[in-house]
């Protein structure tokens, strides 16, 4: 239980400054980032139990509803967490965040004209099974436009966290939907240098998993780090 | 050809974005939705050890402080042990002791802060003892893949010299950009961490 995780390859991901993603230019540090082994301090982390959450969390079709529905596309969304040896995550907190469907947000800063639906708050959060796998149902998001430049407009999207089951695998990702064209616009999106990286952010519509007369789906895998099996003893904590 | 190596590649980060509450601390986004808010007891009651206060401000590179950060904390208990089986003495740690914890800045001000006991000294790697030490984790609209760093504490002067990550820094003149100021307030240690994403005195961020 002591494996290192694998390097985090950082060509896939975004690096810290992307200026066409404006935030970014004072918000990234200048110098290099300091590359450890792990210790017990990166490959351990948090767990969490049934007892963290409730029974509504993971829909959030009811989890605000105040005596009604949410107004929206009605969707559900699964997947595995699973690590880069593919192997599910199991027993790993998911937890989501989003827009209603007019890309309003239930937040004190967001000014948008869209309104607020009153039926719905927009997170949730979930653990995955023995397998890996999450579900939960929800509204799709509606894109939104923000201050970037005077005419950005974010892609739908449902913001992900995930635990894992060390500290070093934490990560927060954002979820597209198939066949958005806001995606190719979008700065945020494009701060990913990697086409295939970002293509793996792009859920896709998935009948077989929709609820006929009901609910459409959408799949969403997520992969965290793998972790090397100690062929060889590599002495990540010492007696 | 060769054999292909079938590893999956890991999901690419993406920034949190302004409204992180929203997901992570609803309750400070203003509405309630969640039973219980995860992470706001990093010890909880039985913890031994020194109760401390940690706050800061997290800075961009103009010097402004940042009013929308979220960090969570990783931490081994006063005895150094995590609460993970990766740790062979987890089950000695005390019943309630989550050892993370997860915060926002203020709105108005950008201060954040949290409460929790003093870690002790964990084993390193090849048996090398790390100085006492909070395992940090920030993310916020702007930045684009989690910043990781560590907050080591300043009084704790000769262990800091002798820890294994501290000496990898190279330039020495960083390093204390890792080291929380030690006051004492209403007779209780508060441990002041402010962490500058860019320029003058940045912060030394890690790969982990």
């Amino acid at each position: 239980m002591t494996a290192e995780f694998f390097q985090r390859d950082r060509t896939l991901h975004p690096p810290a400054l992307t200026p066409t993603y404006k935030t970014s230019v004072a918000r990234s540090p200048r110098y290099a980032l300091l590359s450890l082994q792990n210790s017990l301090s990166e490959v351990t982390g948090p767990r969490f139990g049934h007892n963290d959450i409730g029974a509504l969390d993971n829909d959030l079709i009811l989890n605000y509803a105040h005596g009604g529905e949410p107004i929206g596309e009605r969707i559900i969304v699964h997947g595995r967490v699973l690590d880069e040896t593919g192997r599910g995550v199991p027993n790993t907190l998911v937890e989501f965040w989003q827009a209603n469907a007019g890309g309003r947000y239930r937040h004190k800063k967001d000014t948008y004209l869209a309104p607020i639906d009153p039926n719905f708050g927009g997170c949730g959060r979930t653990l995955t099974d023995e397998a890996g796998y999450y579900h939960f149902r929800t509204i799709k998001p509606g894109a939104y436009p923000w201050r970037n430049w005077v005419n950005n407009w974010r892609p739908a999207h449902i913001h992900f966290s995930v635990f894992g089951s060390g500290f070093a695998q934490r990560l927060i990702t954002q979820m597209y939907f198939e066949g958005d064209p806001l995606i190719r616009n979008c700065p945020i999106v494009r701060a990913i240098p990697d086409q295939d990286a970002v293509d793996q952010l792009i859920a896709p519509l998935d009948l077989n998993a929709a609820a006929p007369l009901d609910c459409l789906a959408y799949k969403f895998d997520i992969v965290l780090r793998g972790s090397r099996s100690t062929l060889f003893e590599n002495r990540l904590e010492g007696n | 050809m060769v054999q292909p190596l079938n590893y999956l590649r890991e999901t690419a980060s993406q920034t949190a974005g302004p409204y992180v509450h929203i997901g992570l601390a609803p309750g400070a986004a203003g509405f309630k939705t969640f039973d219980q808010e995860l992470g706001t007891d990093i010890a909880g009651p039985n913890a031994k050890g020194e109760r401390i206060a940690v706050e800061g401000v997290v800075f961009d590179g103009t010097g402004s402080p940042l009013k929308d950060v979220l960090i969570e904390v990783w931490q081994a208990n006063a005895a150094g042990v995590y609460p993970h089986p990766a740790d062979r003495r987890s089950a000695e740690v005390e019943e309630g002791f989550r050892g993370w914890g997860r915060v926002i800045s203020d709105f108005a001000t950008g201060l954040w802060s949290f409460e929790t006991v003093k870690p002790g000294v964990v084993s390193g790697r090849n048996g090398r003892p790390m100085a006492p030490h909070l395992n940090l984790w920030i993310v916020a609209r702007g930045i684009n893949i989690g910043l990781n760093t560590r907050m080591y504490f300043a009084d704790e002067t000769d262990a800091n010299a002798a820890d294994p990550v501290l000496n990898l820094i190279e330039q020495e003149n960083r390093r204390p950009t890792l080291i929380a100021r030690r006051e004492e307030r209403d007779g209780r240690p508060v441990y002041r961490f402010d962490i500058r994403l860019q320029g003058e005195n940045e912060t030394v961020f890690l790969d982990v």
